[in-house]
């Protein structure tokens, strides 16, 4: 986890014909994390989606350790983490199921071990048989934090990550992505409060 | 291949945990096989001849009953986005809840034609052309309703769409699958119709994954 650097050239997005922001560029590289802030509206979600590469930009460049995106699609896959508003849990599975079920369609399965000690890190190990359904909303929150800890992705894409957790477990997410910025990993985030993550943090502001 | 297997075992895990979900089309198959008989009458002559058309066309409506759930409850919670941005191929993946649905909604359907057959006095022979006819047909059902599922993601009354865009594209399978148990009754021989309906499959496995991610990414835009 030492290499790996994403540029962004002049992107913008557009959303119902409509340019959400004025064209942004920011260069990420090992160890940086950047808070994208911005008002209600003005396309952080949207950048987020379009970095991972689940819509297209209006006008721009993504380019992952020098290459630019769309055909450099395979190696970014496995380098990047998105968790956006959807956490992508069924409510039928367990929370362990649920674990272990993500990480395979992700191309990184987990045996049971692992995956009942991911759990147990965010405080569900009573809870780990449950259904999804009977879980509160930040336990399930808990359950796709699970996710990130154990990933090997270098990149973090985060949208609203502190959302729904109470104290303790805002500030051990907090530490979570502390530890993987100053591991060498890349970290962008929205979020509407002010994090502590240190000084490896830059803020980017959209603007209409 | 791997994925393949992942993404099988989960959806068929997640329909045992909503049988109910699964029992309806099974169940609507039954209810429809069962009223035609009633309500014709007890003419033997009658009822052999419209018996494979009569399953042929109860079999494609409970396919479709399913199909606008292939893939809605996987948009709805996020989790068809991971498969979009997991590095395994999306196209095997979609194959995988293609099968699924098959093995969910087609299965049960060869296993119990033979039984409803009875109630139209079919012979042994047509029976068991019956059962052939639709393990060949029942997968293609699938395979294009999937391409229709993954079309209509995300729009209201998506249901309804569905049914207008997948069933002129059944019509093909369901010549050809009823056709096959016809032509075996009045002794012409059912060889072409079951080729046909081999031709017919393989392609539709072939390009249905394709076609299917292709609608999916747009879906998701």
């Amino acid at each position: 986890m030492s290499t790996g650097s994403l540029l962004v050239d002049q992107a913008t997005v557009q959303r119902g014909g409509r340019q959400l922001f004025a064209p942004v560029s920011f260069e990420l590289h090992a160890g940086q994390a950047l808070h994208l802030q911005g008002e209600n509206g003005s396309g952080k979600t949207s950048l987020l989606r379009a970095l991972c590469g689940l819509s297209p930009l209006a006008q721009g460049v993504v380019r992952w350790c020098g290459e630019p995106l769309p055909a450099a699609r395979q190696a970014f896959g496995k380098e990047v983490f998105y968790l956006g508003h959807a956490l992508g849990l069924k409510d039928e599975l367990s929370a362990l199921e649920n674990l272990q079920t993500a990480c395979a369609l992700a191309g990184q399965p987990l045996n049971t071990d692992a995956a009942v000690s991911a759990l147990q890190a965010q405080g569900l190990s009573k809870r780990k048989h449950l259904p999804l359904r009977v879980l509160s909303q930040g336990q399930k929150r808990r359950v796709a934090l699970a996710r990130l800890q154990v990933s090997a992705a270098r990149l973090w894409l985060l949208d609203e990550p502190w959302v729904a957790l109470d104290q303790a477990a805002q500030s051990a997410l907090t530490d979570m992505l502390r530890s993987h910025v100053a591991q060498g990993g890349l970290l962008l985030f929205t979020s509407h409060q002010s994090q502590d993550l240190g000084d490896a943090v830059s803020v980017l502001r959209l603007q209409a | 291949m791997n994925i393949f297997f992942t993404v099988v075992w989960r959806d068929l895990r997640l329909a045992m945990r909503r049988k109910a979900e699964v029992l309806t089309s099974v169940f609507f198959f039954v209810v429809v096989a069962t009223l035609f008989p009633l309500a014709i009458g007890p003419e033997p002559e009658m009822l052999r001849q419209i018996g494979p058309g009569v399953l042929w066309v109860g079999a494609l409506l409970a396919t479709m009953l399913g199909l606008s759930r292939m893939f809605e409850s996987d948009f709805r919670d996020g989790s068809l986005e991971h498969m979009l941005l997991s590095p395994h191929s999306l196209g095997l993946m979609v194959l995988g809840k293609i099968t699924a649905h098959w093995l969910l909604c087609g299965v049960p359907l060869v296993i119990l034609a033979p039984v409803l057959g009875l109630q139209f006095d079919l012979s042994p022979q047509a029976l068991s052309m019956l059962c052939l006819s639709l393990l060949l047909g029942t997968p293609v059902l699938s395979c294009i309703g999937a391409i229709g599922a993954a079309l209509t993601l995300g729009v209201r009354g998506g249901g309804i769409l569905i049914s207008l865009l997948v069933l002129p594209l059944y019509v093909p399978v369901l010549v050809f699958g009823a056709g096959a148990v016809q032509a075996l009754e009045s002794g012409v021989g059912a060889q072409a119709h079951v080729s046909i309906l081999l031709a017919m499959l393989l392609p539709a496995l072939f390009f249905s994954p394709w076609a299917c991610s292709a609608g999916l990414r747009i879906a998701l835009e």
